[in-house]
């Protein structure tokens, strides 16, 4: 028997704060239940910032002590128990989770909150457990030991985000958030087979004892193939984006920017512990490679589609689709061809970073929007004229969370960059370094089409706008700057996230970034994209200018004025029609399936 | 055939089929019951688990069992809340489905 060689978990010295992680934010939402009323908020109000305090614990526990928390669930060792376990990795996800969704509460007191005096909002009372809820299931995405306890904790996540989309209660966020639900619970039912499968081959769910009994067989390799295609269909990963934008751009701001930030990471952190914990050898270059030609198609499809689109929110939202396209570019960035797996090194370093430096930013830039939709009541792109007058913080915070999308320094990108094309196969692989150039291109294009339409004087029809609190825009700059700020802080701590990673052999150490990473070359070749980037954005805008006024001409001249789709918008719509949408979830599945199989 | 091989196959078949109805149907509770006709799949394939991967002298392995019973409530969750979303769509707009022709381009 091969489990005889592994060792029993044991509970380590500060293995409960990874239970308090979990359990605090459920313990707020029964609080939240029983109390009612305008107790819900106090009571979100009091937890996010001790959830914050247990995250900065852990993670302070994880960086001293060299070696990952671990809990034994009821003293019941894996393969009969459950272990919880909080590494490196977990660690800076639950700082990351807790510090922005502490931002996001901040940010909703201005939207969810019940006045004294009157009676309480389906949605107010709603939106705070459902805020808890995300935070408990991300703490368990994070911590989650085994393979059941994480799917529970992914269908948790999924069921406290689906009814942040529709807390409105409008016909189309309803058709968003079902849409969003019915595509994520088929990608579980997929990873749910996945389970099924692995447990028949292996006889165990645990991370640890799996990563060292998992064999290339025609079972496993079917069970990742479909684990990752599930996952993915929750990540939104191009081409299975078809819930995301409709159902981020239709939330309220807080509910979009936890649900951007945070909710499509928690699936892709499942996708990182099972590609690189559980199965590193298994993929196969070519698993890898399809994984990050996707993530490459998600770049510059999501960055052109959110340069064309007439709304802000639907703008941001686009933008998610393209940065959850650089995450999967570690993939192929940390295959190692000698040893045959995938090495924890500086891409995984790299696309953490990368996640970090998302989460702030994209939720700074929602909430930016959302401040603008409140003050004009409206977010089309091209009527925002005088909001940087109207609004010059939210202004700043849209435009410091852009910068960081494009990876000027010194936002958590910028560094996230050049750590993916430091790692080994970046040298062989050059096109990755193209990819990104052209993704930074399009992201500071759309980031200087907003920019310009912002910074316009308004003209004097223009009807004054509603106010809105400051501290709301302070929120989303305060996020905004801390990932424009993000390289320099995380500058020293990137080590923490190779702290517990299941094969010590293979980590290879993130070389203390030799110094190029902050040369005057490297900080002026950041800016490279930026300039093609103004042109791309003052082509689009002559180009919206030239439409609008042949639109104008043709509805004078009597003729009706066609919508004018062009190629990718009937691609993108086809793309999000249901049937093409989840049979290409399928054909995924085979694809990544036949990838691996012929790797062994 | 063996009993586990079959009620595999039955697994396998059951799963085939919800996955065919859930791309081909466009209306929103069939999709909802193709999920569920997938789930019931997967759940059948989690006894089959049960049963080959018991100890010696055990009728089933309790763990996959266990997962099962997990699994149920998950999936009957996820059904409960889809169907009071789409309650509440058909409230608001007297349908169901998922085709909407207003802005955003139609993101059906």
């Amino acid at each position: 028997m091969p489990h005889t060689a592994i060792p029993l978990a044991a509970t380590t010295a500060g293995g409960y704060l990874l239970v308090a992680a979990v359990m605090l934010p459920v313990a707020g939402i029964l609080l939240s239940l029983l109390c009612g009323g305008r107790h819900v908020e106090r009571t979100a109000v009091l937890i996010l910032p001790l959830n914050l305090a247990i995250a900065l614990f852990v993670l302070i526990s994880v960086w001293q002590g060299g070696e990952p928390l671990i809990y034994v669930v009821g003293g019941w060792s894996p393969p009969l128990g459950v272990a919880l376990r909080g590494d490196g990795l977990s660690a800076v996800m639950m700082v990351t989770t807790a510090a922005v969704a502490c931002a996001i509460a901040v940010y909703a007191l201005a939207d969810f909150l019940t006045p004294a005096g009157t009676i309480e909002a389906r949605s107010s009372y709603v939106f705070w457990p459902l805020l808890l809820g995300v935070c408990g299931a991300m703490n368990l995405v994070c911590v989650g030991g085994d393979l059941f306890t994480l799917y529970v904790a992914m269908e948790l996540l999924t069921f406290a985000a689906v009814p942040m989309v529709s807390l409105d209660g409008r016909a189309e966020t309803l058709r968003a958030a079902l849409r969003y639900l019915l595509f994520a619970i088929v990608g579980s039912i997929l990873y749910l087979l996945g389970i099924a499968l692995l447990y028949g081959s292996y006889g165990t769910l645990d991370i640890a004892r799996l990563s060292r009994l998992v064999q290339p067989d025609f079972a496993t390799i079917s069970t990742l193939a479909l684990m990752t295609t599930g996952l993915l269909a929750k990540t939104a990963l191009f081409p299975l984006h078809l819930w995301l934008p409709p159902a981020h751009a239709g939330a309220p701001a807080a509910a979009s920017a936890a649900l951007s930030a945070l909710v499509v990471k928690g699936s892709f952190f499942l996708v990182i512990r099972l590609w690189f914990d559980v199965m590193p050898a298994l993929p196969g270059h070519d698993g890898a490679l399809l994984l990050g030609v996707l993530g490459a198609a998600a770049i510059i499809f999501g960055g052109i589609m959110a340069l064309r689109q007439p709304r802000l929110k639907l703008l941001v939202a686009y933008s998610t689709v393209a940065q959850i396209g650089y995450l999967f570019l570690i993939f192929p960035l940390a295959w190692n061809a000698q040893s045959g797996r995938l090495e924890s090194g500086a891409a995984l370093a790299g696309g953490m970073l990368q996640v970090m430096s998302h989460a702030t930013a994209k939720a700074g830039m929602f909430m930016a929007a959302g401040t603008i939709y409140a003050a004009f009541g409206h977010d089309r792109v091209d009527q925002l004229a005088g909001a940087g007058r109207a609004l010059p913080i939210s202004v700043l915070a849209f435009v410091c969370g852009g910068c960081t999308l494009i990876g000027l320094p010194f936002g958590g990108a910028f560094l996230a960059k050049s750590l993916l094309l430091e790692s080994p196969a970046a040298s062989e692989q050059w096109w990755w370094d193209w990819i990104m150039f052209a993704g930074s291109m399009l992201t500071s294009a759309y980031v200087i089409v907003v920019m310009t339409r912002t910074l316009t004087p308004a003209r004097m029809s223009q009807a004054a706008c509603a106010s809105v609190p400051r501290y709301q825009q302070m929120a989303a700059l305060v996020l905004a700057l801390s990932s424009l700020l993000l390289s320099l802080a995380a500058f020293g701590v990137l080590g923490i996230i190779q702290i517990g990673r299941p094969d010590e052999a293979y980590v290879v150490a993130v070389t203390p970034l030799s110094s190029d990473a902050f040369s005057i070359a490297a900080i002026l070749k950041a800016f490279n994209p930026v300039v093609l980037g103004t042109a791309l954005a003052i082509g689009h805008m002559w180009r919206e200018r030239a439409l609008a006024i042949a639109a104008d001409d043709m509805a004078s001249s009597g003729k009706p004025s066609h919508a004018r789709l062009a190629l990718l918008d009937r691609a993108d719509h086809a793309l999000r029609q249901w049937p093409v949408g989840s049979t290409s979830l399928l054909f995924l599945a085979i694809a990544f399936g036949a990838a691996m199989f012929a790797a062994h | 055939v063996s009993g586990e091989i079959l009620f595999g196959f039955a697994g396998a078949a059951v799963i085939g089929i919800g996955l065919f109805g859930l791309v081909t149907n466009a209306d929103a509770l069939r999709k909802l019951l193709a999920f569920n006709l997938i789930g019931s799949g997967v759940f059948l394939i989690f006894g089959v688990v049960a049963r080959r991967a018991a100890a010696a002298g055990l009728g089933g392995d309790p763990v996959p069992q266990a997962m099962v019973i997990t699994a149920i409530v998950v999936a009957f969750a996820a059904t409960a809340m889809a169907i009071a979303l789409l309650n509440r769509l058909f409230d608001r707009t007297g349908g169901a489905t998922l085709t909407d022709g207003t802005e955003d381009g139609g993101d059906a």
